[in-house]
């Protein structure tokens, strides 16, 4: 039995020497040689035709290699982007993205050329030569109106702009009977932009004589990447090597797809017959890169007076962009989420995906878990105002409490403790002198709150069963783990790390499994030529739970077989053979071991058991028999300045569980920045459109308010320990629970601050000047009651 | 018509024929070689590009290559001494203050510049003196732990205790 | 982005800056700090043909005092005056609001030459030099701060005059200038900025319509003996900001009242 001791370490990252010293390698910092630049044509409309292009004066210009347009592109990709199922199986109307517009246009950025130059500065010249006649198109920028029956269409010719519309459960009037109050509200995901620090860049290279393709990518999934723009692009996978960076400087769900830029720079690669790279900028990446939320809820919950939940009905509207993004369909899972922690008698949701003529919707860090506390830790506070109770008791009340749980939709929740982390959460706010300085404070006129956010989420992405109908293929996790002659250890593994510090956490999962030293373990991701023949992927918060055991897995094969020939070398049964801190030795003789580098040394020589071949590796994939279900309480103290608007958050408590912990350093990090990720939702980020001209108001970071180290409150982070039974390490996922807990907790917050002026809901973000109008319309409206009053 | 520039990057001299439109971070990573300053934005917000001129941190990102003639830069490739990480390095990496990297090499150079100016900062005056920094991953928090980490190393030996750090808002 | 294509020369005298912009036409740019100029070219919102590069001019970055005035220099960096100890004895704000501008790497670079000429709504040094009666002094003559600031980036220099400095009243009584902004390195949404001085109050503001704002009704009523709530209700009068992403205009004009208020209410 091993003894741990790199599982749980708070040990500092492999990762890093060469990070802080700027030798990292991101996709910008690669070369090939002969290599051309390319710099995309976009359309500056968010609707129009394309009636022609001129490249003519772009050719000629300095340095220019060639100018490609739909007519060089068409005949060498099949298809379009891929759109997959998700969680929503049957879809009315999936327009096809071929990856460069042909005669019409349905977001502002979509390509229509590409320019290849010998250096950038001339690609980004000649692309401001090539013209292009546009005839603008109505552009179709409001969901709701776009909803409407008689509205001009997202794409000419279309039936209407839905994309979807599926009831997950129906609405029942029978559900609601039970209710003794019955809360509507509406609540706002605004879009957001992920704003990975490193935006998208590719480069391509496209051996014509032996038909390899190299693209080097800034990716989460490098697999995919290969699959899908491999195969579109006449090439089989085994013809393909994608790498992710080699580096990737973050991606938080904005690099989960193949991207148009990526066919593009494949063919052009193959058609110049050049390496070919192409980096975004960020506002080109404002427009080119998937965008995240957008999304409007109606909810309507029904509860009794002493507090008991009865019914919720949940409506969703996703503003799904120009083309359906290629996980669009999975944020509907807030649909499956949106009872949270509790226990209801019943759930009605139906989701509805809305085409527009705007960058695509697709996963942001959370990817409907987020809008799902949301609406729920909203719905539970709008309760508990209306009957009248603390909202902690009202949680307290409704919680689920016996595990598994099954939830309205069937889903199974593995583990939980939810009155755990919120009592541990209200102890470290001092929760009941809180609500006291509140009272105080109101009678001094000054405005303070406390919002919570008890939330649940789902991740770990997932059993085959769930995944491979929703996604094409199950989404297991693959790994290999090799003992070299030497006694070294290569580790692959499917998943990939942009941040998630796996090079060293996934090495400690293997230090204690093999009992090997862990500086002799080589961690390896994001080449598709190393490793198994396929992988899956980061996102979704999957990496652990799932590439993790499966690394587990190939470990446990290699410590299998290795423990049959120490047997035979120790000339002992294999039932009398004990493997412990990387030795094996004969039960009741310790002295008499051997040490596993000395079993993979003897792997590849002669003298092995009948039947067994030499080496010492093994290859696995791991089904996971569930999704995990990490949970937490959070706890927002905030002060409104009732005269500007202005949010001043005063501290910010979060008290999460995600099972077993690999290295509780890691795990703070992540906390940290997504729970800043959310605060960013609730009080500062905005994508903005005008309706009118369909222009994207908010076209560089100037206006799009990505928050610095100073808009930030303090982070007081705690755990509580409840071990997943869904796997053998008992580990859930932790990388977006930040971010799905913290914009309900900044948002009942100051709800609760602005509850003297009545009132009840504020949207998303909480900006001065909205909260200033809210508080003055309130004050209005209380006026002019009194004034009817009198 | 290009213009000769002549600096001093990392202790080592160069002197090259650039076009006058080459941004300085463009000439630091693609004619030098350099590719350890980043580039995140394209308006001068996020300071992934900083590096510091003649001591001072400026964003690379927002001056031409020609500007920089006669001057002494240091980018983050700079910051080790014979092959010992500088005290900020060893920090960041003690404290897990980067979890992608991207915007690590700016951070370092804009707290070196920081520390210069205030070797004994209180919590607030780090976040202040690092506004000009962006991070996506790290919610800052080990960011500073960095900073203040890489403060006592220095030798800020009346370290100021930590006070909990007051968010600016408009009053 | 990559800036478009442009012919580059450093002037080393004033004289040799003038003749360079003469000879390059309209089309030239003054280059100092380039922190407003190298934005807007990298997303070829201005594409200049030529760049006159005038960081190299000796004696455009000096502080002094005469007499009753503080000189400052074109090109003194936005560091240099925070840091400087004549500014903050002699007048206190103007080192407080350099501080706020953006960040230490643009306030290693940003010139108050370059903030002036380049007159956006949102600069905070206009709203000092057109509240104090400042002077702008060029290589051709000397403009009066309230005849600078025509209209958005509209000043009356012409294409071959360059700012040499900027002279300011002394004034180191009490003073606040408020800043609102939702990030520290932002613009302002709404800046107010009191002055006490001669015995009275100097009020200003920023980014409440195309140019700097003196709010001289609320200079007046404080002068008449109102109370600070009083005298910033004036603070709006005659205000008509356009909205934008941040504020609406009748946001803009009400943190104009609130901001004025507490400038004043908290001036030391």
């Amino acid at each position: 039995m091993a003894v741990t001791t790199m599982i749980g370490a708070r040990i500092h990252r492999r990762e890093d020497p060469r990070l802080v010293s700027g030798h990292g390698r991101f996709i910008d910092d690669m070369t090939r040689p002969h290599m051309a630049f390319m710099t995309v044509v976009r359309s500056p409309y968010a609707h129009a035709k394309i009636r022609s292009i001129d490249a003519s004066e772009a050719k000629k210009a300095p340095g220019v290699h060639a100018v490609y347009t739909y007519a060089d592109f068409k005949d060498h990709i099949t298809g379009g982007v891929p759109v997959t199922a998700a969680f929503v199986a049957e879809k009315k109307y999936v327009p096809n993205q071929f990856p460069i517009a042909h005669d019409e246009v349905v977001y502002q950025g979509e390509p229509v050329a590409v320019v290849l130059a010998n250096e950038s500065g001339q690609a980004a010249d000649a692309a401001l030569l090539v013209k292009v006649d546009y005839e603008p198109l109505a552009a179709v920028m409001d969901i709701e109106k776009a909803m409407e029956k008689g509205s001009p269409t997202v794409h000419l010719g279309a039936p209407d702009n839905i994309g979807w519309d599926l009831t997950y459960s129906p609405d029942s009037p029978e559900a609601f009977k039970e209710a003794e109050v019955v809360v509507k509200e509406r609540i706002l995901q605004q879009r957001l932009f992920p704003i990975a620090m490193e935006g998208r860049g590719v480069v391509a290279e496209y051996d014509g004589y032996d038909k390899h393709l190299t693209l080097w990518t800034s990716t989460q999934i490098p697999h995919f990447v290969r699959l899908f723009v491999g195969t579109a692009c006449g090439l089989a996978e085994s013809q393909v090597r994608v790498i992710a960076g080699p580096d990737v400087g973050g991606g938080f769900g904005s690099k989960i797809r193949p991207y148009v830029e990526e066919y593009l720079a494949v063919i052009a690669s193959k058609l110049s017959s050049r390496p070919v790279k192409w980096i975004e900028g960020r506002s080109e990446n404002l427009v080119a890169t998937t965008h995240g939320r957008g999304q409007i809820f109606d909810i309507e919950v029904g509860a009794k007076k002493d507090g008991t939940l009865v019914a919720l009905k949940v409506t969703q509207y996703i503003d799904l962009g120009g083309y359906q993004g290629v996980f669009g369909a999975f944020q509907a899972v807030a649909c499956l989420l949106s009872g949270g922690a509790y226990r209801w008698k019943h759930i009605a949701a139906r989701t509805v995906g809305v085409l527009t003529n705007k960058t695509s919707t697709d996963p942001y860090r959370g990817a409907g878990r987020p809008e799902a506390t949301h609406l729920v830790e909203r719905a539970i506070d709008l309760v508990a105002r209306e009957v009248g109770m603390d909202p902690v008791e009202l949680r307290r009340k409704n919680f689920a409490t016996e595990f598994p749980f099954t939830n309205n939709f069937g889903l199974v929740y593995d583990s939980g403790n939810y009155g755990g982390t919120l009592d541990k959460a209200l102890e470290l706010a001092n929760y009941k002198d809180l609500r006291r300085e509140q009272e105080a404070l109101r009678k001094q006129g000054r405005y303070l709150g406390i919002g919570l956010s008890t939330w649940i989420e789902i991740c770990g992405l997932g059993p085959s069963a769930a995944t491979a109908p929703a996604a094409g293929v199950a989404l297991v996790e693959s790994s290999q783990v090799r003992i070299h002659p030497t006694g070294g250890v290569s580790v692959y593994v499917g998943t990939h790390s942009h941040g998630q510090s796996h090079d060293t956490t996934f090495a400690q999962i293997v230090a204690d499994t093999l009992g090997v030293p862990y500086d002799s373990i080589e961690m390896h991701h994001g080449d598709t030529a190393e490793g198994p023949a396929m992988g899956y992927g980061t996102y979704g918060s999957r990496s652990l739970a799932v590439g993790g055991m499966s690394i587990r897995m190939s470990c446990l094969k290699v410590v299998d077989k290795a423990k049959k020939l120490a047997a035979h070398i120790l000339e002992a049964d294999e039932a009398d053979v004990v493997f412990d801190q990387g030795r094996f030795h004969v039960k009741g003789s310790p002295e008499k071991a051997k040490a596993l580098g000395e079993i993979a040394f003897a792997s590849y020589g002669a003298g092995l058991p009948e039947g067994m071949e030499q080496g010492l590796e093994a290859v696995s994939y791991f089904d996971p028999p569930n999704f995990t279900w990490p949970f937490g309480a959070h706890i927002c103290v905030v002060e409104v300045d009732p005269e500007t608007g202005a949010v001043d958050m005063r501290k910010y408590i979060a008290v999460d569980d995600c099972g077993n912990v690999i290295n509780p350093m890691v795990v703070e990090g992540q906390l940290h920045g997504g729970i800043v990720q959310g605060i960013a939702q609730a009080l500062f980020e905005e994508v903005v459109y005008d309706d009118e001209s369909g222009q994207l108001r908010t076209g560089t970071l100037t206006d799009y308010l990505v928050p610095t180290a100073n808009e930030i409150p303090e982070l007081v982070l705690a755990s509580t320990v409840t071990p997943s039974p869904s796997n053998a390490l008992g580990v859930k996922g932790i990388g977006e629970a930040g971010t799905i807990a913290s914009s309900a907790a900044v948002i009942n917050a100051i709800c609760d601050a602005l509850a003297p002026f009545g009132i009840k809901h504020v949207d998303m973000p909480a900006s001065p000047d909205r909260l200033w109008k809210q508080i003055q319309q309130a004050r209005e409206h209380s006026n002019g009651e009194r004034g009817a009053r009198k | 018509m290009k213009h000769k520039v002549a600096t001093t990057v990392n202790g080592s001299k160069h002197e090259h024929e650039v076009e006058p439109r080459l941004l300085l971070v463009h000439y630091l990573r693609d004619v030098l070689g350099l590719t350890g300053t980043h580039i995140g934005c394209d308006t001068s917000q996020c300071g992934a590009c900083t590096i510091l001129v003649d001591g001072k941190a400026v964003k690379s990102c927002t001056m031409f290559a020609v500007q920089a003639e006669g001057r002494s830069l240091t980018t983050i490739e700079g910051m080790a001494k014979d092959g010992e990480l500088h005290p900020l390095q060893q920090a960041f990496w003690d404290e897990h203050g980067l979890q992608c990297g991207y915007c690590t090499p700016g951070f370092i150079m804009a707290a070196a510049y920081l520390l210069d100016q205030n070797p004994n900062p209180t919590e607030d005056e780090i976040r202040r003196g690092l506004e000009g920094n962006l991070c996506r991953c790290t919610g800052y928090v080990n960011i500073v732990k960095s900073v203040q980490a890489a403060a006592k190393t220095m030798g800020g030996a009346h370290a100021k205790p930590a006070e909990s750090q007051s968010a600016v808002r408009g009053s | 982005m990559i800036p478009a294509a442009f012919e580059y020369a450093r002037a080393s005298s004033v004289e040799e800056a003038a003749k360079l912009l003469n000879k390059f036409g309209e089309d030239a740019k003054v280059l100092a700090g380039g922190h407003s100029l190298i934005p807007l070219m990298r997303l070829r919102l201005a594409q200049p043909k030529a760049l006159v590069d005038i960081n190299g001019i000796k004696g455009l970055d000096q502080i002094k005092e005469q007499g009753s005035k503080l000189h400052i220099g074109a090109l003194t960096r936005h560091v240099a005056i925070q840091n400087s100890a004549v500014v903050k004895d002699k007048l206190p704000i103007l080192a407080e609001v350099a501080g706020e501008v953006g960040d230490n790497q643009v306030r290693n670079m940003g010139t108050i030459g370059g903030v002036v000429a380049h007159a956006d709504a949102a600069g905070d040094y206009p709203t000092i030099a057109l509240m104090l009666d400042a002077e702008i002094v060029t290589n051709k003559r000397t403009i009066a701060a309230k005849d600078f600031f025509k209209d958005l980036f509209t000043t009356p220099l012409a294409a071959d005059e360059i700012v040499t400095e900027v002279v300011f009243p002394v004034a180191n009584g009490p003073h606040k200038y408020i800043k609102f902004r939702r990030r520290l390195f932002d613009w302002a949404i709404v800046g107010a900025a009191a002055q006490k001085m001669n015995g009275g109050w100097r009020i200003g503001l920023t980014n409440v319509g195309p140019i700097p704002v003196r709010a001289k009704a609320v200079e007046d009523a404080l002068h008449k003996g109102a109370k600070p709530e009083e005298a910033a209700q004036h603070a709006s009068d005659g205000l008509n900001p356009s909205g934008d992403l941040r504020a609406s205009p009748e946001y803009k004009k009400h943190l104009a009242r609130v901001l004025v208020k507490r400038a004043i209410e908290q001036a030391q």
